[in-house]
């Protein structure tokens, strides 16, 4: 069986998944069941500085769905914790004398000043905790407060409160990234710079989840009135990932330890976000949905999937997808492919004909013979996968390589070697 | 005396989905190119635009969507057999042999607005056209919406008290609950500019010429007046009844508890109206029923789900039996004897070996005849006819270029009720370009 154990910083987990800091991280209460239920670790609810703040009294969350209210997506105008420093702090160490096998990581968020972050740093030393994660994240409320994204978009401001953070404390540090930002390599270079440990990514987007058409308020309505929010769940999986990989092969940051945050819910997701680079994941949204219940799909699918893989540990497989991706201007022009429909698999719903029709590149008959037939015309398809993503069987269409003889679209040969953009001939500025 | 079940025969055989479960349902639409469904409703409801607006929760564009094709849409989602139609079409089907619910969703997205009591359409402006519509089934109501929508003026002759048709006299009772008939036609008829005048019978108290004569154009849409008869001996024996004319008394009953449901029925035929009759039997309490066809189970036009249905009530179905003589004492029938059947290469014909099933009652369902209530003097028809019902052609014109006819009258009919609801609409876009055409 693969071994799950996960080290992180040094941090030792059974498991590579850790709760984000979020709710379900907000008091020992949720961390323990959470432990119970077999949790590798939890980044802890974002302490501020005392007072506490507060939150909204009404509704703080929205979600989106698919029609069978399937969750795809949340938002929240939720704030860090709302309870005293104190509080957190003593039952933080409550949790991790008691759970000393499992990670426990303090997310923490307070003012641009040193002598802020030197005096939290100290506290949450004393509470025997492994780690910080620094929130620059958080799009909402608290940026307004110049914190939370407000740091995490300048990133002067990050490597200046890392560095702080780095000569203020032993433990290590971990900046949680905003994605709310034109290119993600801009602030994990800068962590770098300031000597974090590690950066952690994302944290929610800025959102409206939907509006009232009744009333006109935006969803959460708070007495007729709505704020944008941080989006997560399923639906952001695809932005976290693409993020986590362009820190992972930025030559600059390459090789900085990356947690990967934003729509875990599934072992596979978890999988690919190591892949690209991530040494653990966090999770949220999926927990906050079903409950903390779902570790067990995580950890058996994982160790399923590695055991039928062959990888024996967690590592193993940090980083496997990396050096897969690339600019666009490196793929191969030469490589061509074409959609093939298994005519016993498919059901004749016409998606792919109509998609590819309107939409498209005309490449899927309609009608062969007088009888309803789908089937793709070589010569007009362009390989680009449309069919493939609208057509509700699974495997029934597929993308197979052109490995001999010609492209009858084109009427060129098939060339087995490589050649991409930056020789093409239609590439003005090409170099031969 | 049996149990009844009384509570079944006024209860919905699918009870209405919920808003939750519509939404989940609509959701596993594809979304179709050329939609297979759509071609194999009779009446060509855009089932994917109208699915699709549920999904999207827009229940008023839905049902604009399935009335704009069939205003009937409400009673169709309740009667159609869309296993034998549009569900048995759906690629689902293909995919899963579980087809989208289609009925059920069209019933969703019709009952949200028939509550509203608002037509989702504007007539057109008067036009001044007359037209005399004979028979206030599916099919001349269908046609009179029409007519009416286009700003016509619309006067519906029928025979019977109540309008409907079979809707209202055949149908069974567990597929139109709540008096749903009569709502349907309260619906259809508040679009305006038609006037219902029932006991008018035609052949009776008028005849076609009255109404060419009154009228610019005329459709019959009477439907099939008369049964079957077994023809054989012992068929007028007290207890021998016209299955039509049992469901028809059920329908009508304020007190089930007044029908006499006999103790051992035996229902004749391989249809619709044989199933019906057979588990309405059974619900009104009839301790025995069993259903006897002369062919084999794939030869029964019954669909599969209606003879499930059947045997989840407790109908015993029997085939290859074909009656031979009905049997009794004292002018009551006590039992039918059959001739046991095969087929065998093609062949059928009698094995040779007859029995008597024992019974109180016999229950004829072996199909209607069509009525000719448009003789001449004479005795000959006044529009063609073609196996015994009224020929037409594509557009559902007659024989007659006044004359346009729809529903069981014709030849070639289904005998549904949404086919008689497409000739209807046909009949009345065909009428409506031959009046204003000059
Ligand atoms: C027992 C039974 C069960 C059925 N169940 C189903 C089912 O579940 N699903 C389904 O799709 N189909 C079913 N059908 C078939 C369906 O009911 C018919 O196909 C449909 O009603 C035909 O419509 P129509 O308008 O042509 O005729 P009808 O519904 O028969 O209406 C004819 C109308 O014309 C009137 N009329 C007749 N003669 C005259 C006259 N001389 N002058 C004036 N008015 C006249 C009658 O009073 C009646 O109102 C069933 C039929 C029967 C008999
Ligand atoms: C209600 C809610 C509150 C959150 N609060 C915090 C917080 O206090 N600190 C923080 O760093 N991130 C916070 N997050 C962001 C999550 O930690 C996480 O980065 C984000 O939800 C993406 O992961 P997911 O898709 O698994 O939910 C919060 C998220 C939610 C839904
Ligand atoms: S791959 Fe694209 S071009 Fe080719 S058939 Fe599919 S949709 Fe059409
Ligand atoms: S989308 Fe798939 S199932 Fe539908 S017609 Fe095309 S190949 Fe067949
Ligand atoms: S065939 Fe089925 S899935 Fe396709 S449009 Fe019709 S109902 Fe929807």
């Amino acid at each position: 069986m693969a071994d799950l154990s996960s080290e992180f910083l040094g941090i030792k987990s059974p498991n590579p998944f850790w709760l984000a800091s979020a709710p379900p991280t907000d008091k020992e209460y949720n961390v323990v069941r959470a432990f119970e239920a077999g949790w590798g670790g939890v980044v802890w609810k974002t302490l501020g500085e005392d007072p506490h703040v507060v939150n909204v009294n009404g509704p703080r969350y929205g979600a989106m769905y698919s029609s069978d209210r399937t969750l795809i997506g949340l938002n929240n105008i939720e704030l860090i914790t709302d309870r005293p420093l104190q509080v957190n702090l003593d039952e933080i160490t409550r949790v991790k004398r008691d759970w000393p096998d499992r990670a426990v990581v303090v997310s923490l968020m307070v003012p641009c000043e040193e002598q802020s972050w030197k005096t939290i740093l100290k506290k949450v030393e004393d509470t025997g905790a492994d780690g910080v994660e620094l929130n620059f994240g958080c799009p909402h409320g608290m940026s307004e407060r110049g914190m939370g994204a407000a740091v995490g978009q300048v990133p002067e401001y990050i490597q200046m409160v890392a560095e702080w953070c780095k000569q203020n404390t032993q433990m290590p540090v971990i900046v949680k990234l905003t994605p709310n930002i034109t290119d993600i390599r801009g602030p994990a270079r800068a962590a770098m710079a300031g000597g974090a440990d590690a950066v952690s990514l994302i944290n929610t987007i800025n959102s409206i989840i939907s509006v009232n058409l009744d009333t006109m308020s935006p969803e959460p309505s708070i007495d007729g009135w709505g704020s944008h929010g941080g989006y997560c769940g399923p639906a952001v999986k695809p932005i976290a990932l693409n993020m986590v990989a362009e820190i992972a092969r930025d030559p600059e940051t390459a090789g900085m330890p990356i947690s990967g945050i934003g729509g875990v819910t599934t072992w596979r997701d978890a999988a690919e976000f190591m892949a690209l680079g991530a040494g653990n994941v966090q999770v949220c949204t999926a927990a906050m949905t079903y409950g903390f219940r779902i570790i067990e799909e995580l950890t058996q699918g994982l160790s399923d999937w590695m055991d039928d893989q062959g990888y024996s540990q967690v590592s193993d497989i940090v980083g496997k997808a990396t050096p897969n991706v690339k600019d666009w201007k490196n793929l191969n022009l030469n490589y061509i492919s074409k959609a093939v429909i298994d005519q016993d698999l498919c059901i004749q719903c016409g998606r792919c004909h109509v998609v590819c029709e309107d939409t498209s590149h005309q490449a899927i008959t309609a009608m062969v013979d007088g009888k309803r037939h789908f089937e793709v015309i070589d010569e007009e398809c362009v390989g680009c996968n449309l069919c493939v993503s609208v057509c509700p069987v699974v495997d029934c269409i597929s993308m197979e390589q052109v490995t001999e003889g010609m492209d009858v679209r084109t009427g060129k040969p098939i060339v087995s070697e490589y050649a991409n953009w930056t020789t093409h001939p239609n590439n003005p500025s090409a170099q031969s | 005396m049996a149990s009844s079940s009384y509570e079944q025969l006024q209860q919905d055989l699918h009870p209405p989905l919920t808003r939750h479960e519509a939404s989940v349902e609509s959701d596993r639409c594809y979304f179709c190119h050329d939609a297979p469904c759509v071609t194999a409703c009779p009446t060509g409801i855009d089932i994917p635009l109208f699915i699709r607006q549920i999904s999207t929760d827009n229940p008023t564009g839905s049902a604009r969507t399935i009335f704009n094709e069939n205003i009937l849409g409400g009673m169709c989602a309740r009667v159609c057999p869309t296993e034998t139609l549009c569900e048995q079409a759906c690629v689902r089907n293909t995919a899963e042999d579980n087809p989208v619910r289609i009925g059920e969703l069209q019933r969703y997205a019709t009952d949200h607005q028939m509550e509203t009591g608002e037509q989702p359409f504007k007539r057109a402006s008067i036009t001044g056209c007359r037209v005399a519509v004979v028979g206030a089934g599916p099919a001349g109501l269908a046609c009179a919406h029409r007519l009416a929508l286009l700003g016509h003026e619309v006067d519906i002759f029928d025979a019977n008290g109540k309008p409907g048709g079979l809707n209202e006299y055949g149908i069974a009772a567990y597929k139109s609950v709540d008096e749903f008939a009569q709502q349907e036609v309260a619906y259809i008829l508040s679009i305006g500019g038609i006037t219902l005048r029932q006991d008018e019978a035609l052949g009776e108290d008028f005849i076609l010429d009255d109404l060419k004569r009154d009228y610019q154009a005329v459709f019959l849409g009477m439907g099939l007046g008369a049964v079957n008869d077994l023809g054989i001996e012992g068929e007028e024996l007290a207890g021998v009844v016209d299955a039509i004319e049992f469901i028809a008394e059920l329908r009508q009953s304020q007190d089930y508890s007044q029908l006499d449901p006999g103790e051992r029925t035996i229902v004749i035929g391989g249809g619709m109206t044989a199933i019906d009759a057979a588990v309405q039997s059974r619900m009104l309490g009839c301790e025995e029923v069993t259903l006897a066809y002369r062919r084999g189970v794939e030869r029964m036009n019954a669909s599969q789900f209606e003879q499930d249905l059947a045997k989840v009530n407790g109908v015993v179905i029997r085939n290859w039996l074909q009656p031979l003589r009905v049997v009794g004492e004292n002018g009551q029938v006590t039992g039918v004897e059959f001739a046991r059947m095969s087929e065998e290469g093609g062949q059928y014909g009698p094995t040779g070996e007859t029995l008597i099933l024992p019974c109180d009652r016999v229950l004829k369902a072996i199909g209607q005849q069509f009525v000719n209530s448009v003789a001449t003097g004479d005795g000959a028809s006044a529009v063609e006819l073609e196996a015994g019902r009224i020929r037409v052609d594509a557009e559902r014109r007659t024989s007659d270029s006044q004359v346009w006819a729809g529903g069981d009258c014709i030849a070639g009919g289904e005998d549904l009720t949404v086919a008689a609801v497409q000739d209807g609409k046909l009949a009345a876009e065909s009428i409506h370009s031959t009046l204003t055409k000059g």
